[in-house]
């Protein structure tokens, strides 16, 4: 953790269009050149976190305390601000490939172009740039996969092409929602390893949103654990089996485990209370 | 409680053969399982097996009786099926009543309240959300009724296919515990495909490792941890499955 | 989404499609443009059931001392050449084109699902046999089609009808096809499957109520055009014969004096472009009603 912080956001609310109830309410954390875990389950809140940081959510009514990027204020950046920060220092990667990456074009075409997007420079130099990231990110043959369209790579593939895209600017926070979800288990820990490897090398603050409690352990500094729209618990990642929230032990009691015991799972008692206090 | 046998089942589409030729037997009342990445056809298996897809050469066995010799009705007694995603596998337009007692009508099962609420009961379920529609209900809740519909006709065997992959931490461990339950109540054999190494070792006595439609190899449960497993495929799933639980 | 008032359970008991009907009925009341729509149809609806109470003179009732009056007191749209009165016929008219509206609808909304849903259910040779039928029908433009069809059978009202019915079907069921064939590889069909449900018994309960909102628009949409369609046989001659007080065929008749008697021409074409316009804007509305985003919320 460094002093100056990448993103600061404090008490960050927002509630979608129609919703009687809020998805986020009052969530603060600062995140410097670190890897930050979100956690939570389906309706938390954790994924409305990320797209609020980003302000991909324009119709939700959002507040927030204080939201700032590295000296730009988030909560008063107009569109074309956003625009102009949105992939070039700040870039989100999403759990499935096959839905972000556009079907009709080729691949390595879609990360050149992502580049000149924010970069001024000639179609060559972007094309190198492009198979030297495709090269970074661990793609064997880069100059071939750079030809191939979505639907020819594997999942674990497009991922870590979606992973080229979304470095290549050099971005200073990058925000993962689920990037490895809709992996298998064997493609997954690599696609983490390089994406792990990137982000220290760089020193690029990460913000990996998921509800797999093994997978921030792994591979996060900080974990922050969401429970209907609030942070119930903040831990280091290492002493995470020492959580003391009862959301938190109940979420890790509730997996399963490699040569764990037989005995039927200890199933989560929700309690009320939970929304009701105070962030920690 | 019936033994299940699946010998030389094969298919293909066109000029893709999804299964070259799988075979494997589940003992009478066994939970087997089926993992291997993504498109390797664990669930095609399933899908082969409950004749779901009917173009494959092979057999698959209950018993003595073969699924291709059944009649329908038998087949439908015989097996059944839990689908991975409880959002896609309950009719949208139809109640929880419905859905549950359309089986029941085909088959002319009588006392059809007395076994809509004791199915109700038996997946922990309120009797009162008979009324309700798919979107009333949480994910947990539908899978719930998923496994009602599914055990409804009493089957011997019932086919999992990812059952709680679609679903939060805390609400898989509800389905496992819910599931383990009506196996030692009702007494079903059992073939749970799961690409989470951790589920299958919790449910299951043994497991196949499946790779691009071939079962590479067969495994005791003990095999995860005591490093018994013989193919690289097998040794590589089972190694990425304990780093990525970081109990290794 | 769920109401834990003790209105809202015994809202429940009641069957669900009463529920989505009420709640269909209130949005398209909300939104101006269908609400238009809703209200020419109720005022059709009304007028044809109370058809002898609203008209002021008999429809037939010829008065040859009195042709081609133009509107006043006694005649509220005037007179045509044999004297009869307009308004009463145009009011007499509207159960003659509701009975269209009304007939087309059970032939052709049944016949399209049937034809669509069966061929997108299963396939292969069964698919390929279906849809060519429905191609051919498809390759003429309607117009023709049902004036072959009335050529054949005769002109009459019921003839006009079979006509009509016969070549608004292709399209119906091109849209239940594509509806079924997106459903068909749906879980909780497989489920259907593996309980022992017959592919009658899985059309029937499991994939026509999921087809019936985009045939439904389909249908309202198409209402206009049938409309029209019965309103241009019965211009040509072929449709409702005289005296019949059929829109189209007043049309007809009133065009050979329309440079002198507008009234003739306007109230009929004024009658039939409301209602057209109406069923399309209430099939737009129905359209955004029936969307399953908004189901969503029911």
């Amino acid at each position: 953790m460094t002093s100056d912080p990448i993103l600061d956001v404090q008490g960050l609310s927002l509630r979608y269009p129609g919703a009687a109830e809020p998805a986020v309410r009052g969530v603060s954390f600062t995140l410097g050149r670190e890897r930050l875990g979100i956690v939570g389950e389906s309706g938390s809140g954790k994924s409305t976190v990320g797209r609020a940081i980003m302000k991909l959510l324009p119709d939700a009514e959002m507040s927030a305390e204080r939201m700032r990027f590295e000296g730009v204020d988030l909560l008063r950046a107009s569109e074309a601000q956003m625009l102009k920060l949105r992939g070039a220092r700040m870039s989100m990667i999403l759990q499935d490939p096959k839905y972000s990456l556009n079907p009709i074009r080729r691949c390595g075409d879609q990360v050149a172009e992502a580049y000149r997007t924010h970069v001024r420079c000639s179609k060559r130099a972007a094309h190198d740039k492009a198979v030297a990231m495709l090269a970074a990110v661990q793609i064997r043959d880069p100059e071939r996969v750079y030809g191939l369209y979505p639907h020819e790579v594997s999942g674990g593939m497009g991922q870590r092409i979606m992973i080229a895209m979304m470095l290549l600017t050099d971005p200073d926070l990058v925000i993962a929602d689920e990037p490895t979800s809709a992996l298998d288990v064997t493609v997954r820990l690599q696609v983490l390893k390089i994406l792990d490897d990137l982000v220290k090398e760089r020193g690029i603050g990460l913000i990996m949103i998921s509800h797999d409690l093994n997978l921030v352990r792994n591979f996060c500094d900080r974990v922050l654990i969401m429970y209907a729209g609030r942070v119930v618990e903040t831990l280091d990642a290492r002493d995470l089996d020492r959580a003391t929230h009862p959301y938190t032990r109940g979420l890790l009691a509730a997996q399963p485990r490699i040569g764990g015991p037989r005995a039927p799972l200890p199933v989560l008692q929700r309690d009320p209370s939970w929304t009701m206090e105070a962030p920690a | 409680m019936k033994p299940l046998r699946i010998e030389k089942m094969s298919i293909r589409f066109g000029a893709v053969t999804i299964l070259p030729e799988v075979s494997f037997e589940v003992a009478p009342g066994e939970c087997f399982g089926l993992v291997g990445e993504s498109g390797s056809g664990k669930s095609t298996v399933l899908r082969c097996a409950s004749m779901l897809l009917g173009t494959w050469s092979g057999d698959a066995k209950v018993g003595d009786r073969s699924v291709r010799e059944m009649d329908l009705m038998e087949r439908c007694r015989t097996l059944q099926m839990v689908f991975q995603d409880p959002y896609g596998s309950l009719h949208p337009r139809h109640s929880v009543r419905t859905t549950l007692s359309e089986p029941l009508k085909i088959h002319r099962l009588g006392d059809t309240e007395e076994r809509l609420a004791q199915a109700m009961r038996d997946v922990g379920l309120p009797v009162d959300f008979l009324d309700r529609y798919p979107h009333q209900l949480s994910g947990g809740q539908r899978q719930r009724v998923a496994i009602a519909r599914a055990l409804i006709l009493e089957p011997e065997v019932l086919l999992l296919d990812e059952p709680t992959s679609a679903l939060d931490v805390s609400v898989q461990a509800e389905i496992l515990n819910l599931l383990v339950r009506l196996r030692e109540e009702k007494g079903f054999t059992c073939v749970m495909v799961s690409h989470d190494l951790a589920v299958i070792d919790h449910m299951c006595e043994r497991f196949a490792v499946m790779k691009a439609g071939d079962i590479v190899e067969v495994l005791p449960r003990e095999a995860i941890l005591d490093g018994s497993a013989r193919h690289p495929y097998a040794q590589e799933l089972i190694a990425a499955s304990l780093a990525y639980e970081g109990a290794a | 989404m769920s109401e834990t008032t003790p209105a809202a359970e015994t809202r429940r008991r009641r069957p669900q499609s009463l529920i989505a009907a009420g709640n269909i009925l209130r949005f398209l009341a909300k939104t101006p443009t269908s609400a238009f729509g809703l209200l020419v149809l109720a005022v059709l609806i009304l007028t044809a059931l109370f058809a002898p109470l609203i008209a002021t003179h008999d429809p037939y009732l010829q008065d040859l001392t009195n042709t081609l009056a133009p509107p006043d007191s006694a005649h509220l749209f005037g007179t045509d050449e044999l004297g009869r009165d307009i308004f009463s016929r145009l009011v007499h008219g509207s159960r003659i084109t509701l009975t269209i509206i009304f007939l087309v609808t059970i032939v052709v909304g049944p016949l399209g699902l049937l034809v669509g849903t069966v061929a997108g259910y299963f396939g292969g040779k069964t698919d390929v046999a279906l849809m060519r039928v429905t191609d051919i029908f498809l390759s003429f433009p309607s117009l023709i089609l049902s004036l072959a069809f009335v050529a054949a059978l005769g002109p009459s009202l019921n003839n006009a009808i079979i006509a009509i019915s016969l070549t608004a079907w292709p399209p119906i069921a091109r849209l239940a096809r594509a509806e079924t064939m997106t459903f068909r590889s749906a879980d909780y069909i497989a489920a259907a499957r593996l309980q022992g449900a017959s592919p009658a018994r899985i059309i029937w309960k499991s994939i026509v109520p999921m087809c019936l909102p985009s045939v439904l628009i389909r249908l309202t949409l198409n209402m206009a055009t049938v409309i029209l369609t019965a309103a241009g046989l019965g211009f040509l001659g072929l449709g409702a014969q005289p005296p019949m007080p059929e829109w189209g065929a007043m049309i007809a008749t009133g065009r050979r004096y329309m440079i002198d008697s507008w009234w003739l021409v306007t109230f009929p074409g004024l009658a039939i472009l409301s209602v057209s316009l109406a069923f399309n804007l209430l099939g737009d509305g129905l359209r955004d009603a029936l969307d399953p985003k908004q189901m969503m919320k029911r």
